[in-house]
């Protein structure tokens, strides 16, 4: 009480904000030592290498090959068809699955889930090449077909364009699921009596209040599955049978066969940027909470 | 109560759910213009009774009927019936104006006439201007005022509301019950409202109809449920009161050792509980008629704001080992002094207020 403008305790307390705010941030350090390593340090590697030409001085030209040259358009182009239609086979396919998953009591949407999930944990290699057996010319599903006289022939499903889009909706389906199964469960099922008793008939309801309701989730789910699609490998490389060339292969076969690195880094810089571009599109439609599937 | 809104007749109804009874052959008569209240505990069958009239459960049998329609077969969007949920069910995708507009909307209504009903609606529930409101802009008042507009925007006949305040806070929720009655008694709707809000009921309610295990226990205007309960639940579930044991032995009605005067006839020979709303008793100069005295030593003395709250334990040679409680109103007795902990006193209750109840 020596001083008059002095309040009890003022600077204690002052004090024990201090050291807690300097003990938060002593935990953290060891993360952001994590991502200055491990994300801020590659990425800017791969900036600086994606403007190293091949003779080893400063260059565009890893970038002015993307522009000038035929063939990277085409892989761009095929890129961004293949994302697309495995995004919209999987809206197609997901929003009813997730639906009906959503209508389920808790015990019997669990199990569905499992069976969303088992593939979802099994290894993404098994699961492509598993399909390759399925698909092939000689493959179960061919062989069923003709048995049964349906076909003549056997249908090529692989090493095209069908083939890795059968393939890529398989394995993307989850990706879909899991936002848009959170967003449906947290509708609240009281709107959707409500309607009902304002007297909308159960299409109507649906069309009016259920679907408008699940658009967050629904948007959460195609952006992740879009985004994956663009820097996807194994898959369309193994059923696309070296037909279907998509970025992430090019980069693969710059370093593998050319030991190009300026370009390889080059094709990430333009991936990382199309994705970020997505993602800031799309901060802006819904908010980014929801694209982790919350309410 | 003259209005040509529908009667609803309930007959009948029962709903299991396994070896559950939610409803066991409730039978019930909402008479036009009425504001009926299904009062119970939480899990006693209230809800599942509305649902039923609403059309989300059907019922394992029994007959529900909108004036001489039979609706038990009607699906919920045909009904044509408001409905207040007690979680508003606002559509979080639509402003106030596209909520309260979608019934008339639906009925195939013309822009200008859907603009119009929801003028109207919203100037009802006094929350003019806010149509472009985003519901999540809304207080939890102005929600639940949004909610009722939207129920009664098509101008249904009958009205549904699921425990609409139990959301809002106490003083707020005092105020809608007043406001909830004069709304009904100015549009012409039959109301069916659901609380387990004993004072709520009381409040707002033509007639209560109280409900436990699925069954339909009592029906009655506020003042017989409250003055004249029928058995020792709804004794107890409404309004303050203690119970104490009691016998009846060839016609003597006994307390402990004591016998006492009550309101009606005997009954019949066995064991009963004793009914002592706590605002009847009175201090006791010992020269009252038709009274009971009771003799005890005050266990405790609570100021609560507008009464002072009793606790008096009974002198257990006249009357066995029991405690009452008794409420003082604070004010009235200007002058008496009011009694504290450890004190003797002899309290007195109106033969009129005294019953028993199994």
């Amino acid at each position: 009480m020596a001083l008059i403008d002095e309040h009890v305790n003022e600077a204690v307390l002052k004090n024990l904000d201090r050291k807690e705010n300097f003990t938060l941030f002593g935990l953290t350090v060891p993360y952001l030592f994590l991502i200055f390593f491990l994300i801020i340090i590659p990425v800017g590697w791969l900036f600086y290498m994606s403007f190293i030409g091949r003779d080893g001085s400063y260059s565009f030209e890893n970038y002015e090959r993307m522009v000038t040259q035929k063939s990277y358009i085409r892989i761009f182009l095929t890129t961004f068809k293949i994302s697309f239609l495995t995004t919209l086979i999987c809206a197609l396919l997901g929003y009813p699955l997730t639906y009906f998953m959503s209508q389920l009591s808790r015990k019997w949407a669990g199990i569905c889930m499992i069976g969303v999930l088992i593939p979802f944990w099994t290894s993404l290699l098994v699961r492509t090449y598993a399909w390759l057996v399925l698909l092939q010319r000689k493959g179960l599903i061919n062989n069923i077909a003709i048995d049964l006289g349906f076909i003549s022939e056997p249908i090529k499903f692989v090493h095209n364009t069908s083939g890795t889009l059968i393939g890529m909706a398989h394995i993307m389906l989850p990706f879909l699921i899991l936002p848009l199964y959170a967003n449906m469960r947290a509708i609240d099922k009281d709107c959707l009596k409500a309607a009902a008793n304002l007297g909308a008939t159960p299409t109507r309801a649906f069309w009016t209040v259920f679907f408008p309701l699940s658009i967050p989730g629904l948007l959460a789910g195609l952006l992740i599955v879009f985004v994956i699609c663009l820097g996807f490998y194994v898959t369309p490389a193994v059923l696309g049978g070296g037909k279907i060339i998509m970025a992430a292969m090019k980069i693969s076969s710059n370093i593998e066969l050319y030991f190009s690195w300026g370009a390889a880094s080059a094709l990430g810089v333009v991936l990382l940027v199309v994705t970020m571009l997505i993602l800031y599109i799309a901060s802006k439609l819904v908010s980014i909470d929801q694209i982790g599937g919350n309410k | 109560m003259q209005s040509n809104a529908l009667n609803i007749s309930i007959n009948d109804v029962t709903k299991t759910y396994g070896d559950f009874y939610a409803l066991k052959d409730v039978s019930l008569e909402v008479k036009s213009g009425e504001f009926l209240t299904l009062l119970g505990p939480s899990g006693s069958g209230k809800t599942t009774l509305l649902m039923v009239l609403a059309g989300f459960t059907r019922p394992d049998y029994g007959s529900v009927k909108f004036g001489n329609e039979e609706v038990v077969t009607k699906p919920p969007h045909l009904r044509d019936i408001g409905m207040v949920f007690q979680n508003y069910a606002l559509f979080p995708h639509m402003n106030v104006e596209q909520n309260i507009g979608y019934p008339q909307k639906l009925r195939g209504k013309s822009k200008s006439e859907v603009k119009e009903s929801v003028a109207e609606a919203l100037s009802i529930v006094k929350l003019d201007g806010l149509g472009h409101r985003g519901v999540a802009e809304l207080s939890g008042g102005q929600k639940q005022r949004v909610a009722l507009a939207r129920a009664i925007v098509f101008k249904p006949q009958i009205l549904l509301m699921d425990e609409p305040l139990s959301a809002l806070d106490k003083k707020l929720r005092e105020e809608m019950q007043i406001e909830l009655r004069q709304l009904h008694d100015s549009l012409t709707m039959t109301t069916v409202y659901v609380t387990h809000d004993q004072k709520e009921a009381l409040t707002m309610s033509d007639r209560i109809a109280v409900i436990n295990d699925g069954e339909l226990k009592q029906l009655g205007s506020p003042n017989e449920i409250y003055t004249n309960p029928n058995n020792a639940f709804i004794a107890d579930f409404i309004g303050e009161s203690s119970l104490l044991p009691a016998k009846v032995i060839s016609n003597k009605t006994y307390l402990g050792a004591s016998e006492i005067m009550i309101s009606h006839p005997s009954k019949d020979d066995g064991d009963y509980l004793l009914v002592i709303r706590p605002e009847k008793l009175f201090l006791a100069n010992g020269k009252e008629k038709d009274t009971n005295l009771f003799s005890g030593i005050v266990e405790g003395s609570i100021f609560q704001g507008e009464s002072q709250l009793l606790v008096i334990k009974l002198d257990p040679g006249s009357f066995g080992e029991q405690s009452l409680r008794m409420r003082l109103p604070n004010g009235s007795n200007i002058g008496q002094k009011v009694p504290i902990s450890g004190e003797k006193i002899s309290v007195g209750l109106r033969k009129s207020d005294s019953f028993l109840v199994e």
